[in-house]
């Protein structure tokens, strides 16, 4: 009796030994741009996984049991916020029954804290404007500045979980820095030609991208944000598309063609299907290859648009 | 349930608009004693066309996430407004039903009514609970039809609510009128429910998650009062228990498939009657057994286009009687589909029992379509065809117009 005992007591023992002494932090991200970029900060000290899919439209991500389950075990949750995801991510935070990730909780990481954030309205609001973000327009991350300050956030946020290993994220977080600077110079010589270029978008999904790149978007395929293409808009936009020569319709994968592409038909524009995410298409793997997808299908677009 | 409901899918507006829609909602209801109202509707500046620079609020941290909003705030309504920060997010959604076609069962419902008013208080208590009451104005009644705290941040994979609330029996019972694909309930929850609140009771639920790789699965166990529906209690210690078993998988990014057991045992109005009597109100009990599955089909690329839901629900009753047991069943099968960015069309099958005389059997049939103008208003129509156990029958067309205002948090899937 008295040997099984010290027996189970060793076993125990070395259950516990043999468990790592850091283990990796369990990172759940609401989109995949967040996942991308705190892997670049997290390298192998973390397991990152994105809850909504690069292709899908991120309001309108449904909150499965799955995802539960993922929020159950995480140690970190960073959202978007500015409220693109309260349609499905209270109710998957409140069922998660884990203290870390709940509003306020050490493990919820809200991105948009400390980044550049446009359309912010003034003055009273009203659902009248369609879904207006009432914090100002939530797809921030297309920006690549923007981009740097939330691995600068998420850098901070894994250092204060794992102290330990402070050194090792900053140490990447200044990697990441460096071969984004990089690829900026890239981007902004292949986008210099196009400044002040009048585009169309289907949803106000770019400010950021067009604000960063110097592009003008006179106008949107939705008459409001989150209402469907209505005829009367639809004139109206071809109508003024003609007048200021615009070739460009930048289209979200997640939107229906049917009617960029007859405005296209009518203005002689050309519908680009554009990546707002990483994981949008196959090859877009990480964040700076989000940008060279765009940049080089907007890019090319423009070129044969303009001539220039 | 799928996110096509508006209210579930609603991207809300923060609790930044609230004083305005508050100010608006007093204009709009109580009328002002002054003589010139439009000019007191609004006594703070939200309403004047450019309001005054305010100093920027911050809000606190916790209030961001679950609805709230974060990073400073433009101040409406002077300084004193920074409180209204913690103000629950609030939301109204009208429920309006007509219908037309001949029913001369003693079930036929209104040409024209406000069949409820939902208002809705959610909000974060503090870093361990949030809390959420929904209160119903129908024709003639007020009521609660769920007032709860969520323990959002217990030890052990727990979730524990306390309150009144819609009891986790089945899907539809859970359900909140608006977030129904039909315009009615099916014949089961009038049949074995006992009427459209079913199991809408006083207590406490705990569930319990058990994390594994293969299936979501969740085990729920509830104590109420044991006065909702079918159920009444004659004693203190007569209480209703409801336990639910819930396995959630996903088949392919877009599929899944979600399917339940359900019961619920408690005493009937036969105990409460012979309590009042002074007889023995012991045995008199009704049995409640479910069983519900959900497949549901989305294509993430084409979300907000397409969808698919059947969902069928099973639900059988044993109600001790002075002449035995009587046993009842009743089911229902259900598809709702999205055509188009803002069209659905669906359709039921219906049929049940009367729980206290199985030999009478209601069924019926209904054939919908859905119209959404915007995420925050639906029109629908229904065909539905009824045959009573009575042997009446009804043709009936069913509208419903819901329209939603406010700040009305998601739904659970």
């Amino acid at each position: 009796m008295k040997t099984a005992s010290l027996t189970s007591i060793a076993l125990a023992a070395g259950l516990l030994a043999a468990a790592p002494a850091h283990a990796e932090l369990n990172v759940v991200t609401t989109t995949e741009d967040l996942a991308a970029l705190a892997r670049e900060v997290g390298g192998d000290k973390v397991k990152v996984e994105s809850l909504s899919r690069g292709y899908q439209d991120p309001h309108f991500v449904e909150a499965k049991p799955s995802f539960v389950i993922k929020l159950h075990s995480a140690d970190l949750l960073i959202a978007v916020g500015r409220e693109l995801e309260i349609g499905w991510l209270p109710p998957l935070v409140n069922q998660a029954r884990n203290a870390k990730v709940q509003p306020g909780g050490e493990g919820y990481f809200d991105a948009s804290q400390g980044v550049k954030i446009l359309e912010i309205p003034t003055g009273q609001l009203t659902r009248a404007m369609g879904d207006v973000h009432p914090q100002g327009n939530p797809h921030y991350w297309l920006d690549p500045d923007n981009g740097l300050r939330i691995a600068k956030g998420i850098q901070k946020k894994l250092s204060a979980l794992s102290p330990a290993d402070a050194a090792y994220f900053a140490q990447r977080e200044d990697a990441f820095e460096k071969r984004l600077a990089e690829a900026q110079k890239r981007w902004d010589a292949q986008m210099a030609p196009y400044k002040g270029t009048k585009i169309v978008t289907y949803h106000r999904s770019w400010p950021n991208f067009v604000d960063r790149f110097g592009l003008d978007v006179i106008g949107y395929v939705e008459p409001r944000p989150g209402i469907p293409p209505s005829p009367s808009h639809t004139i109206d936009l071809i109508n003024d598309m003609k007048a200021k020569n615009v070739k460009i319709i930048m289209v979200e994968p997640y939107f229906d063609l049917k009617t960029p592409n007859s405005i296209a038909r009518e203005t002689g524009a050309k519908v680009l299907v554009m990546a707002p995410s990483v994981g949008a298409e196959k090859e877009i793997t990480d964040y700076i290859s989000l940008f060279d997808y765009d940049v080089k299908l907007l890019a090319a677009a423009l070129k044969e648009t303009t001539g220039r | 349930m799928g996110l096509r409901r508006p209210s579930r899918t609603v991207v809300l507006l923060s609790f930044v608009v609230i004083p305005l829609f508050l100010s608006h909602a007093a204009g709009a209801q109580e009328p002002s004693p002054s003589p010139s109202p439009s000019a007191t509707a609004s006594p703070e500046p939200v309403a004047s066309p450019e309001p005054a620079p305010a100093p920027p609020v911050e809000v606190p941290p916790g209030a961001e996430g679950a609805g709230g909003p974060s990073g400073p705030l433009p101040v409406y309504g002077g300084a004193a407004a920074s409180s209204k920060v913690f103000n629950p997010d609030i939301a109204v959604i009208g429920d309006f039903l007509g219908a037309i076609g001949k029913n001369d069962s003693p079930f036929a419902t209104p040409s024209l009514e406000l069949h409820e008013a939902e208002a809705s208080l959610q909000a974060i208590v503090d870093p361990y609970a949030r809390a959420d009451f929904f209160l119903t104005f129908g024709h003639d009644e007020v009521g609660v039809e769920e007032g709860f705290i969520t323990f959002t941040s217990l030890p052990g994979s727990f979730l524990l609510k306390v309150g009144k609330m819609r009891g986790s029996f089945g899907k539809v019972n859970q359900m909140h009128n608006h977030i129904l694909p039909w315009t009615d309930r099916p014949l089961l929850v009038q049949n074995l429910l006992g009427g459209e609140d079913g199991i809408d009771d006083a207590g406490l639920s705990l569930s319990r998650l058990f994390p594994n790789k293969v299936v979501f699965l969740e085990a729920t166990g509830e104590v109420y009062r044991g006065e909702t529906g079918v159920f009444h209690a004659p004693r203190r210690g007569d209480l209703l228990y409801v336990g639910r078993l819930r396995a959630y998988r996903d088949l392919t990014e877009s599929t899944n498939l979600d399917v339940g057991g359900s019961v619920a045992s408690g005493h009937n109005d036969l105990a409460a009657q012979r309590s009042e009597a002074g007889l023995d109100p012991s045995g008199f009990t009704t049995q409640l057994y479910g069983f519900d599955a959900t497949l549901r089909y989305r294509p993430l690329r084409r979300a907000i286009y397409k969808r698919l839901l059947a969902r069928t629900e099973l639900v059988w009753s044993r109600r001790q009687q002075e002449a035995g047991t009587a046993a009842a069943f009743g089911a229902y099968v259900s598809l709702d589909y999205q055509f188009a960015r803002r069209w659905f069309a669906g359709a039921r099958w219906d049929r049940s029992d009367r729980a206290d005389d199985p030999a009478l059997v209601d069924k019926a049939g209904s054939l919908l379509v859905t119209y959404w103008p915007s995420e925050f208003s639906q029109i629908r129509a229904q065909y539905r065809h009824t045959a009573y156990g009575e042997g009446i029958k009804a043709n009936e067309v069913l509208f419903q117009l819901l329209f939603s205002i406010g700040a009305h948090g998601a739904h659970t899937f």
